[in-house]
């Protein structure tokens, strides 16, 4: 049974996008955020997207999660363009943005809530997947009792809860500090082996894209455009050894000479909800 | 640690003096006739009289009329303040339509003090106990109104926007987030709406009322039972306190996640 659930699963979360361009703000203040990006994403693949603060790599997440509309060109997920968001698009925020007032187990169980999901069949679905993330003995917390580290594997578990077919994470280690960052590096791993959808992870950490992802994509300054895609060959499971081999210096290497050369004026961050949703 | 006990008590003891010291003068003033020409203590009785007509109050059947009469008021007006009070202030929070429809009207009445309400609602109800818990609805519901839209305002539009990533429809949204995340909001502005409401109601019974603490208050200045002014006084201060705390309890008790010893 859960054998062909992995296989269903490996079959969807694959991307098309086709000279995909994003504007951001209205009247004079518009802007071209994201501009002539094609890209193709196979199902169950790791992707990271790296770029310089501002490039747009964060508002072509929030165009993934359908939060974000697409000025030109076509964004495909499974051949559907995307239309608004939608649970098998899951996304995560550097922030955690669990609702304060439920618990842990309520906020993990929001979305099987949302489908209709009876009050035991959520809750068992909902424990199942904290156990994943190790925090079985917290479900009864609130999310302003746990650690930083702990409220983002909450975030994790309430989006895989319901079996998407992509994780879209933007800069979701961010705010941690490095010992819990390598430890969620590692968890994040663990838990995309047993949970198999298609990941495509926003940051800005170099070392952190080339140890998770089978493939980087480095972007340019804004308007974002892919500069250049990097296949990252170690091989996997991986350990944080990886990070002190030659090649992983050498690619590192690359990486930092692609994002230098274009360094300009740094710009400031974009959100993958737009400029309406946050300023408001 | 000691120290710090001892310095509480020390603190507790100044502040009951302070009280005594504020009685003693009263009752000196009211006692020696005192009068400074623009204020005069000629007619204000000492708190020992006010404590015997406190008494006699207490022992009195009407007494517990007066209160009741006064509790149902509130407590009619107050309710249907919340229910209206809530419910706009979500729709108008919510959506800029319903805003533009809903909230001009609204604006217009704002600016009108309660109390000025008085003679038109007497002209408008039958009942002079319609009249009367009309004035306390009008009093609590902007008070409320407001603090439901600036709270459902105020909601993180992250988590408006998780919501519906993970699959929330516009109305569950409204019950799992804009409700809870504006809760701490509305249970200030039932807070402020509980105080307004009894400041009406008290206003109102003076003019229009039969029975009720306030009516009590002014018949009793009618009536030059002078003692009972300041034991109507009293109650209608506890009365407001009461019904104030056990709200802010409520409150409490519905947002534990708000509270501070869950941080």
């Amino acid at each position: 049974m859960s054998g062909q659930e992995r296989i269903a699963f490996s079959d969807t979360g694959r991307i098309d996008a086709h000279n995909v361009a994003i504007r951001l703000g209205r009247g004079e203040k518009a802007f071209e955020a994201i501009s002539d990006v094609t890209l193709s994403i196979k199902p169950g693949e790791f992707v990271c997207l790296i770029g310089p603060s501002g490039c747009g790599k964060s508002t072509l997440l929030g165009a993934l999660a359908g939060h974000i509309g697409v000025a030109h060109g076509e964004l495909k997920v499974d051949g559907d363009n995307v239309k608004g968001p939608h649970p098998e698009r899951g996304i995560v925020f550097q922030h955690h943005t669990l609702f304060p007032w439920k618990s842990v187990l309520n906020n993990v169980a929001f979305g099987p809530k949302m489908r209709g999901i009876g009050r035991k069949e959520r809750h068992r679905r909902a424990k199942e997947i904290l156990e994943l993330v190790g925090l079985q003995d917290f479900i009864h917390r609130y999310p302003k009792q746990l650690s930083g580290g702990m409220q983002q594997r909450v975030e994790i578990a309430r989006v895989l809860v319901n079996r998407p077919r992509l994780l879209l994470m933007d800069e979701p280690f961010g705010a941690l500090d490095a010992l819990t960052r390598m430890h969620m590096q590692e968890l994040l791993l663990d838990l995309w082996s047993r949970v198999r959808t298609t990941i495509i992870f926003v940051t800005h950490d170099i070392d952190e894209a080339l140890f998770l992802a089978d493939r980087v994509l480095v972007m340019s300054h804004r308007p974002g455009r892919i500069l250049e895609e990097i296949k990252v060959p170690f091989a996997r499971p991986r350990s944080a050894e990886v990070s002190v081999t030659p090649e992983f210096g050498a690619l590192k290497h690359h990486c930092m000479s692609l994002l230098h050369t274009r360094t300009v004026s740094p710009l400031r961050r974009l959100e993958p909800l737009g400029l309406e949703n946050i300023e408001a | 640690m000691q120290s710090n006990h001892d310095a509480g008590w020390r603190r507790w003891i100044l502040r009951a003096v302070s009280i005594a010291v504020c009685l003693l003068a009263w009752q000196t003033a009211s006692v020696h006739h005192l009068n400074l020409g623009f204020v005069s203590f000629v007619n204000v009785p000492p708190p020992t009289e006010v404590l015997e007509a406190a008494v006699d109050l207490a022992q009195s059947p009407k007494s517990l009329n007066h209160i009741t009469s006064s509790l149902r008021r509130v407590a009619i007006g107050f309710t249907i303040a919340a229910v209206l009070g809530v419910l706009l202030g979500l729709a108008i929070g919510r959506s800029r339509r319903l805003g533009d429809i809903l909230l001009p009207p609204l604006e217009l009445l704002r600016p009108i003090p309660a109390v000025a309400w008085i003679p038109l609602a007497v002209l408008m109800f039958p009942s002079s106990e319609g009249s009367m818990i009309y004035i306390t609805f009008i009093g609590a519901l902007f008070p409320i109104l407001l603090s439901t839209i600036h709270g459902v305002e105020h909601v993180d539009p992250r988590l408006i926007a998780s919501a519906k990533s993970l699959g929330g429809t516009r109305f569950a949204i409204l019950r799992e987030v804009t409700l809870p995340g504006a809760a701490p909001a509305i249970f200030t502005g039932l807070a402020i709406g509980m105080g307004t409401s009894w400041f009406c109601l008290v206003t109102a019974e003076m003019i229009s009322g039969q029975f009720g603490i306030g009516y009590h208050t002014w018949e009793s200045y009618v009536i030059q039972r002078y003692p009972d002014i300041i034991v109507g006084m009293a109650v209608i201060g506890i009365l407001g306190m009461g019904s104030s705390l056990l709200l802010r309890q409520l409150g409490r008790l519905l947002t534990p996640w708000h509270s501070e010893d869950t941080r």
